[in-house]
């Protein structure tokens, strides 16, 4: 890294345009520039606000059940003989991924603004299902955008999100996936601009969304610098998780930017390989394009075309990524790698035999690299895995690729 | 002068209106695309917006979603658009055309590549669709240096403040959304877009062309009353749709729907 991060650099990003560097910003159609500069002033207010803050922290203790444990994973540690691995437990959290601590906060936000029509866009369901139980917690109409194809791989999650009484929209355009639920959503709210507020899952979308996601999301790398300084007496070595849009991974790794010492590890979706094209990895094989509001790297054509992606994984699979992410990435503060959908089974199956706890697919993507990286390491060494979510949600991929039916 | 202002202030001399249709470039294929163009102006267009297709069109409903789509299919790209331009040009040299589209395509191709190969093909003006002019500050200056007009949207929900910003950045004209919404929805209120465009009037000198739910002579006139001019988008690309097995065919059909429009605005001054 050339430069050191201070403090007061990094409270300055994004700037007063919503850039991180190159990236960012605000390239959204002329319909919604003043929703989103209304949005940047309020939360800026809200931000500061006790009164916003008071409510926000306790949801995240009392809905949401925070602080969430960050566990030595003992036995892992043992099996893999390196490093000490710790887990930090955003799998339980109520809905079982961090997602939540990102629909709390904007569901409020929402409130305070006295917006009572709710879209969202949702890949796995996971974000659908956390944004539709705020809803129905806040007495909210709740909209989810998700791609017909996503609508058919979960499900459940469908299901779970209508007994929350949410309306799910299959999305049929485009290549029927994440990338085009966040394209409906975005028409959505341009026909609905005056009454909807919309909750993006992840650190992406046009300026001030990446800033706020977050703010909410920060909560765990907040929770996990005081803990890792509590049971081990020092800052961890490192830090793993997986990136889609990249909300856990910034959640995690914000709150540490400014301690040189501690590693970062972005955990793409390498699908079939990175050689194969068949990827959801632009930090690692992208370059910079605007999509979705935000300059950032992305999966491309030659000419400018939105690649199609793919991962076993739903909510790693979208060709962009937040845009800090792509600056952490260009200045070298944060490491971005990918492992594949094969690897990524392996560190499901082990996390779930050797630890007893079921990672979400998107996560094990996290628990194999951050193996691979332990056996490196020395045994007075720490690396924490920020667990985003629970894997219950997948057993019906697990089973398909086992050649079982359920 | 730029052909666009020149066009303009002649239609202004006459004390008519500038009927401007849309049509994605590549739809319903590369090969037909030209052909069409000389058609629209033939059927009377004054200036032709000529999409560029884009994977994710935020801004368009399911028609011209779909018009992108056929498009792609046949691997249309930004440079073969242009190229379509620079063929266009060997038979009209007065129709003024605007590329309108998103800007990805235009970043993956280089900002300065893509402004020396519009100017060479003639292409005459560039609406972005998702590039407000508070990010254009690399590219809007690549624009006017060769003299492309950089066309910026209003909508419904900008502020006077903004109206002011936006048309102090814009040339050859400011493009209003009629309503909050996208391409191909019916939402237009004639009424209230008299009183927003009569607004923008006051805070800017450009010509102001209003889009989005004009589908035929009698929304054409009513809009057309009460602004310097009216673009068409989805009802043409929806056209090109249905036709889009008989070229011949289709070219009777984008006649049959622009022609009454002319003769509905060209009524306007008489
Ligand atoms: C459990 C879990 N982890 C990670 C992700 C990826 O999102 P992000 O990169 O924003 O954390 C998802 C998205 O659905 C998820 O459900």
């Amino acid at each position: 890294m050339s430069e050191k991060l201070t403090e007061e650099m990094l409270s300055a990003l994004p700037d007063a345009r919503g850039h991180f560097g190159a990236f960012g910003g605000r390239f959204v159609s002329e319909t919604l520039m003043d929703s989103l500069m209304t949005l940047e002033k309020e939360y800026k207010m809200l931000k500061n606000d006790p009164e916003f803050q008071a409510r926000f922290d306790k949801e995240l203790a009392d809905y949401v059940g925070r602080p969430t444990p960050l566990y030595f994973a003992e036995r892992l540690t043992r099996e893999t003989g390196g490093a000490q691995i710790w887990l930090k437990r955003e799998d339980l959290c109520h809905t079982g991924a961090h997602k939540v601590n990102n629909t709390i906060g904007q569901a409020l936000l929402a409130s305070f603004l006295g917006k009572k029509r709710i879209i969202a866009e949702t890949g796995a369901g996971q974000h659908g299902v956390a944004t539709a139980t705020v809803c129905a917690r806040l007495g909210l109409e709740c909209h989810v955008f998700m791609g017909a194809e996503d609508v058919q791989r979960q499900s459940l999650n469908v299901f779970r999100m209508k007994l929350l009484g949410a309306e799910v929209h299959a999305v049929e355009s485009g290549t029927r996936t994440l990338k085009d639920a966040m394209n409906d959503a975005m028409r959505d709210w341009v026909s609905y601009v005056d009454e909807t507020f919309y909750i993006i899952g992840t650190v992406a979308g046009p300026h001030p969304y990446p800033m706020l996601v977050r703010d909410f999301q920060s909560v765990i790398g907040r929770e996990t610098r005081r803990q890792a300084l509590e049971k081990t007496g020092k800052l961890p070595d490192a830090l793993v998780a997986c990136v889609g849009g990249g909300s856990n991974a910034i959640g995690m790794f914000y709150p540490f930017l400014s301690d040189e010492s501690v590693q970062l590890y972005g955990v793409e979706a390498g699908g079939l390989g990175i050689e194969t094209g068949k990827h959801a990895a632009p930090l690692c094989a992208g370059r910079p394009g605007v999509l979705h509001g935000n300059r950032t790297y992305l999966m491309e054509d030659e000419n400018g075309q939105i690649a199609g992606t793919h991962s076993v994984s739903a909510g790693l699979d979208y060709p962009g990524v937040g845009p800090e992410h792509s600056w952490l990435k260009d200045i070298g503060r944060a490491n971005y790698v990918s492992v594949t959908d094969d690897e990524a089974m392996e560190g499901f199956r082990k996390l779930t035999r050797v630890e007893g706890i079921m990672p979400a697919l998107e996560t094990a993507h996290a628990v194999a690299y951050a193996i691979k990286l332990a056996a490196t390491m020395d045994k007075d060494q720490t690396v924490v895995i920020n667990v985003s979510g629970r894997g219950d949600k997948d057993i019906n991929t697990v089973a398909k690729l086992e050649g079982i039916e359920i | 002068m730029s052909r666009i202002e020149r066009t303009l202030e002649a239609l202004k001399g006459q004390g008519r209106k500038a009927l401007i249709p849309y049509i994605t470039a590549g739809d319903p294929h590369p090969d037909a695309t030209v052909g069409l163009m000389h058609t629209l102006v033939a059927a009377g267009a004054d200036i032709i917006e000529l999409g560029v297709p884009f994977s994710d069109p935020m801004a368009d409903g399911p028609v011209i979603q779909l018009a992108c789509e056929r498009a792609l299919k046949h691997g249309t790209s930004l440079r073969q658009v242009i190229a379509m331009v620079k063929e266009f040009r060997t038979k009209d040299s007065e129709t003024p055309i605007v590329l309108m589209g998103y800007l990805n395509p235009m970043e993956a191709m280089g900002y300065e590549a893509f402004a020396d190969a519009a100017v060479d093909a003639g292409v005459d003006g560039v609406l972005t669709v998702d590039l407000p002019p508070e990010e254009a500050d690399d590219v809007a200056p690549l624009f006017t240096e060769r003299n492309l007009d950089a066309i910026f949207l209003l909508s419904p929900t900008t502020t006077d403040d903004r109206i002011r910003a936006i048309s102090e950045h814009s040339s050859g004209y400011v493009y209003y959304v009629s309503f909050n919404g996208v391409t191909g929805a019916s939402k237009i209120n004639v009424d209230e877009v008299a009183s927003r465009v009569d607004h923008i009037h006051k805070l800017t000198a450009l010509p102001v062309a209003v889009g989005f739910g004009i589908r035929d002579a009698h929304t054409a006139a009513a809009v057309g009353r009460v602004s310097d001019g009216v673009i068409v988008g989805s009802v043409l690309v929806d056209t090109i749709a249905r036709n889009q097995a008989d070229n011949d065919q289709l070219k009777r059909a984008l006649t049959d729907l622009l022609h009454p429009m002319r003769e509905a605005l060209d009524g306007l001054s008489s």
